[in-house]
């Protein structure tokens, strides 16, 4: 999570005096794009000639050039070599973006997802040929039900704001089975939701009704209550919050949602501060999406592929989407994928176009295998102490928007301690840049003034977090210290110095295109 | 736990140093009733060698494509990838990234994404590509939304050739929205009257080219009556490297152009991840979903890229964005964009000739079998054929014989008396003994011949 398009201008700063004569700056080289370099004649690939047919395309054979150039092997392979060269990875160093669960991605899961009989197995197959296959997303299925205390899984959704969507749907679903789709068209979500939340409902038809927080940072039963009525669906709720803090009162929100007559979306992005501590089935929740991509450590790729499974109450299970697997009599497994085989399930219809993300599902089924029940526990319970350890280290530096207490798995902090210094909380994540860290989420939970949101995750050992707060605290005591020019313009050492996003949004230039020819004189 | 790095000393320090008792000291909001006490019922942990060979059992259950003469499609293909292209995904700078919020140390992915938008865009014969999607099928949802957007209508008019997964896709969304769709029934042989269903609310109308049958359709017609009624015409596709070889669907007059790009750089993965396109007209730019990302300079006056035109998005504008989408398909980007680097412009058409003729020497063998007729006139890569008997049954038969030999159609929409219809595909991965193969096993079991 974070937040982008506010206006940032560019600082013109000379702090390069060593300039060099192509630009590239030892290991930071520079990369032209494809385009510039590609030749529409090349290819990287070798192909063997087709055999002479009758073509079969009728009037749609392509005449003219797509304009798109090839590189060969050596020079593709540096091309894009260079470019990873320009990117901040968790395997490089900490990275603490709230919300995001930035946890280490073993490579053993990278092997098992390219096991052939995972990795080269089509998705209509007969399903006699990929039991295998379906059995795995089954026993995935089962263990994250085992872990939420819910009744079912819909494991399709592709992403976390996709389960979102998908359960969100169910909801929608068990309202029509009840007759009160039409009256009931309201969706509770408190100022601090995730974007995600309150653009899922709209997207489904839904108005969204806020719900103000607490002064503490939290949801209370009384504002849930004020807000509820007959109009009301569902309400969406994040817990742990996104202010990093156990909503206190949930089960006390769940109760009134219910007798209200309205079911409790739960947001599962922070699942990962309780996993094994506490199962939000036991706590009232209806529908939850799971982000694996997060709590269950598959790799964000630099924005996906992610996977967002969803469980479900006894109350919304019947609604499930399509397709799910169901166990036969005889011990074999098949995939449901249509409403004539549902056997008295009511599926609200289809989110994607097979089964889910089964290489996420591998991963996230490896990274399960490997930790078993107690280590799955002892990693929320890491991931919650680091982030308490950080919080503790600056404390008397940073300032807590809701005071001195305890956080789950993220700490978050305001930019009231940055007041008078000339140094926002944009320019002290770019400082962070030179120091060698990605900064941390900022400017959200919106509810937050300047907010500064800390996730170390359960990866880090205690070592990495000492130097992670020391250098924390010396950019604090430097942004206090009024030496501005640390931050003012920073990054000074990155691929880039800070990139004009106003000008990228004025004017947008979203693809390349050919330069136009120069007159000559 | 080889992945914790903690120390039994290092928590007791910490919990020390944070001030409390002990770890549950944390967890005090948590109401203490609902505290588990209990272990998860989850088996132990177990080393990378054991988990390997858990893995490893389950994974030899499966028949694999290249076990096989493989003929499916549908939606997915199988396709030789490069070596290179997984190496270089597997780099942790960008396999263990987040997407791109802070530009200065992101330049890697950011520069990918612009360059996998520019081939999308011009791939499709369109003016601009956003990031990447889900898939093509929830990459067709959303053109559907966002047409709903542009027109200020809600009916979508559906050709009958649309994959059916991608309709159903389609009437979810749309039935959770309350919006109107128009479904026209399964059009095995390209011959539904489309351009008739168009009227004053329609706000577009979705085509698949090639079709699930295999069948190439001529927009043209359909498009300049969607303009007419001021209704856009989405194009779709399953089979990204048909465009190597095909009239791309914006030279044919389409306004958005969506599709499933797993073909290229991508494999079959049992169903995803996979990589949704999404491209469109200029004009219609502010009312696309997704991720776009930005040409721009930075301090010094240097080129860098960053995502941009998020007051779109969902962070920026909640309930009033055009999509809730936010993380996408960045990585299978990524393998697409090398891809198609990698062949080119000229190694992508080689590619889809290849495709085309292994196609079209398939479809003259099975034509050749008694009871087998193929329906297409055209195709590219896939086709339709007509067999006697149930297809399902001879699918799963030649399965067991060792022959993965196409899907039914009934696997995709059962109970339409399609139940005789199988789609074929051939890809550069097939073989003259892989048509001979399937030959044999489809004239075996229909005609029991030997």
């Amino acid at each position: 999570m974070n937040i982008q398009g506010r206006p940032t201008s560019s600082v013109s700063v000379d702090m390069n005096p060593h300039q060099t004569f192509n630009g590239n700056r030892a290991l930071q080289l520079e990369e032209p794009l494809i385009f510039e370099t590609g030749r529409l004649d090349v290819t990287g690939v070798d192909i063997e000639a087709p055999a002479t047919v009758v073509s079969r395309l009728g009037a749609f054979e392509r005449k003219g050039s797509l304009g798109l150039p090839g590189l060969t092997e050596p020079e593709a392979m540096r091309h894009y070599v260079r470019l990873s060269q320009k990117n901040y990875s968790i395997d490089a160093g900490l990275y603490p973006l709230g919300s995001c669960t930035m946890k280490h991605n073993p490579r053993f899961n990278e092997a098992m997802a390219r096991l052939p009989g995972f990795s080269d197995v089509h998705p209509l197959q007969p399903q006699s040929t990929v039991q295998g296959a379906i059995a795995l997303i089954a026993q995935l299925s089962d263990w994250l039900l085992e872990l939420t205390g819910m009744q079912a899984a819909a494991m399709s959704p592709k992403a976390g704001a996709h389960g979102e969507m998908c359960g969100m749907m169910a909801i929608r679903a068990a309202l029509e089975a009840r007759g009160e789709a039409a009256s009931r068209k309201v969706v509770l979500v408190p100022d601090s939701a995730h974007g995600t939340n309150p653009a899922t409902a709209a997207a489904i038809g839904f108005s969204v009704r806020a719900v103000p927080a607490r002064s503490d940072g939290t949801v209370s039963v009384e504002a849930v209550k004020e807000a509820l009525g007959p109009d009301v669906a569902a309400i969406m709720l994040t817990n742990p919050n996104t202010c990093g803090l156990f909503e206190p009162q949930i089960v006390e929100i769940a109760a009134a949602v219910h007798e209200a007559g309205a079911y409790f979306y739960c947001d599962g992005a922070n699942f990962n501060a309780i996993v094994g501590k506490v199962r939000p089935g036991d706590l009232g929740v209806d529908a939850m999406h799971i982000n694996l991509h997060k709590t269950f450590s598959t790799p964000h790729g630099g924005g996906g592929p992610g996977s967002g499974p969803v469980v479900l109450s006894e109350r919304l299970a019947p609604f499930a989407p399509l397709p799910f697997v169901l166990k036969k009599d005889d011990g074999a497994l098949a995939l449901v994928e249509h409403d004539s085989e549902a056997e008295g399930a009511q599926p609200f219809g289809r989110m994607s176009a097979f089964h889910g993300q089964m290489g996420m599902f591998v991963r996230a089924y490896a990274y399960m295998l490997s930790h078993g029940g107690d280590g799955l526990k002892q990693a929320s319970e890491d991931a919650v102490l680091n982030a308490n350890y950080v919080r503790v280290g600056l404390r008397d530096l940073m300032s807590q928007p809701f005071g001195d207490k305890p956080c789950m798995h993220e700490a978050l902090f305001d930019d009231e301690w940055l007041k008078g210094t000339g140094v926002t909380t944009l320019d002290f994540a770019k400082a962070m840049i030179d120091e060698g860290y990605h900064p941390m989420t900022m400017y959200f939970p919106l509810v937050v003034h300047g907010a500064m949101l800390i996730e170390p995750t359960e990866s880090e050992s205690r070592a990495a977090l000492d130097l992670f707060i020391a250098t924390l605290r010396d950019l604090a005591m430097a942004a206090k210290a009024g030496k501005v020019d640390r931050f003012t313009g920073a990054p000074f050492h990155a691929p880039r110095s800070r990139l004009d996003e106003t000008r990228a949004a004025r004017a947008p230039v979203l693809r390349w295109s050919a330069p136009e020819p120069v007159a000559r004189g | 736990m080889r992945y914790h790095p903690l120390t039994g000393a290092d928590r007791a320090d910490m919990i020390a140093r944070v001030g409390v008792s002990d770890i549950d000291a944390l967890f005090a909001d948590v109401p203490q009733d609902k505290l588990l006490r209990a272990p998860l019922a989850l088996p132990d942990g177990v080393s990378e060698l054991q988990a390997g060979r858990i893995l490893g059992r389950l994974a030899a259950r499966n028949l694999t494509a290249s076990q096989a003469p493989f003929f499916l499609g549908a939606g997915a293909y199988k396709h030789h990838v490069p070596a290179s292209v997984d190496h270089l995904i597997q780099r942790s700078e960008f396999l263990t990234s987040y997407t791109p919020y802070q530009p200065e140390i992101s330049q890697g992915t950011l520069q990918y994404l612009f360059e996998f938008q520019t081939q999308v865009a011009a791939l499709t014969g369109m003016d601009v590509a956003n990031a990447s999607m889900y898939d093509g099928s929830t990459a067709t949802a959303e053109a559907v939304l966002m047409a709903h957007r542009v027109t200020r209508r809600r009916k979508a008019v559906i050709s009958g050739g649309l994959h059916p997964h991608y309709a159903d896709v389609v009437r979810t969304m749309s039935h959770m929205a309350h919006d109107a769709v128009d479904d026209l029934p399964a059009d095995v042989e390209a011959r539904e009257d489309i351009i008739s269903r168009i009227d004053g609310e329609t706000s577009c109308v979705i085509v698949q080219s090639p079709d699930v049958f295999g069948n190439l359709r001529d927009l043209r017609p359909i498009a300049e009556a969607c303009h007419a009624n001021g209704a856009l015409l989405i194009a779709v596709f399953t089979e990204a490297v048909s465009l190597g070889l095909v009239t791309p669907p914006g030279e044919m007059g389409a306004d958005i152009v969506v599709g499933e790009g797993q073909s290229i750089g991508n494999g079959l993965n049992f169903g995803g991840p996979y990589v949704g396109l999404f491209a469109t007209r200029q004009k219609y730019l502010r009312q696309m979903p997704g991720r776009l990302c930005g040409e721009t300079v930075d301090g010094e006056g240097r080129r860098g890229f960053v995502l941009t035109l998020s007051t779109r998005e969902q962070h920026i504008r909640r309930e009033k964005a055009t999509s809730n989408i936010c993380t996408n398909s960045g990585l299978c980007a990524l393998a697409f964009s090398i891809h198609m680097t990698l062949l080119g412009e000229r190694g992508l058409r080689r590619l889809a000739e290849v495709n085309h003729a292994n196609a079209a020497l398939l479809a003259e063998r099975l034509s050749r079998i008694a009871n087998v007729a193929v329906l297409n006139e055209t195709f590219f890569n896939e086709f339709t054929i007509r067999v006697k008997g149930d297809a399902v049954k001879i699918v799963e038969e030649l399965a067991k014989r060792g022959v993965l030999a196409g899907v039914p159609v009934a696997r995709l929409t059962p109970g339409t008396e399609l139940d005789d219809l199988i789609l074929i595909a051939s890809t550069e991965i097939n073989t003259d003994e892989d048509r001979e193969a399937l030959a044999r096993g489809l004239d075996a079991f229909i005609n029991g011949a030997q």
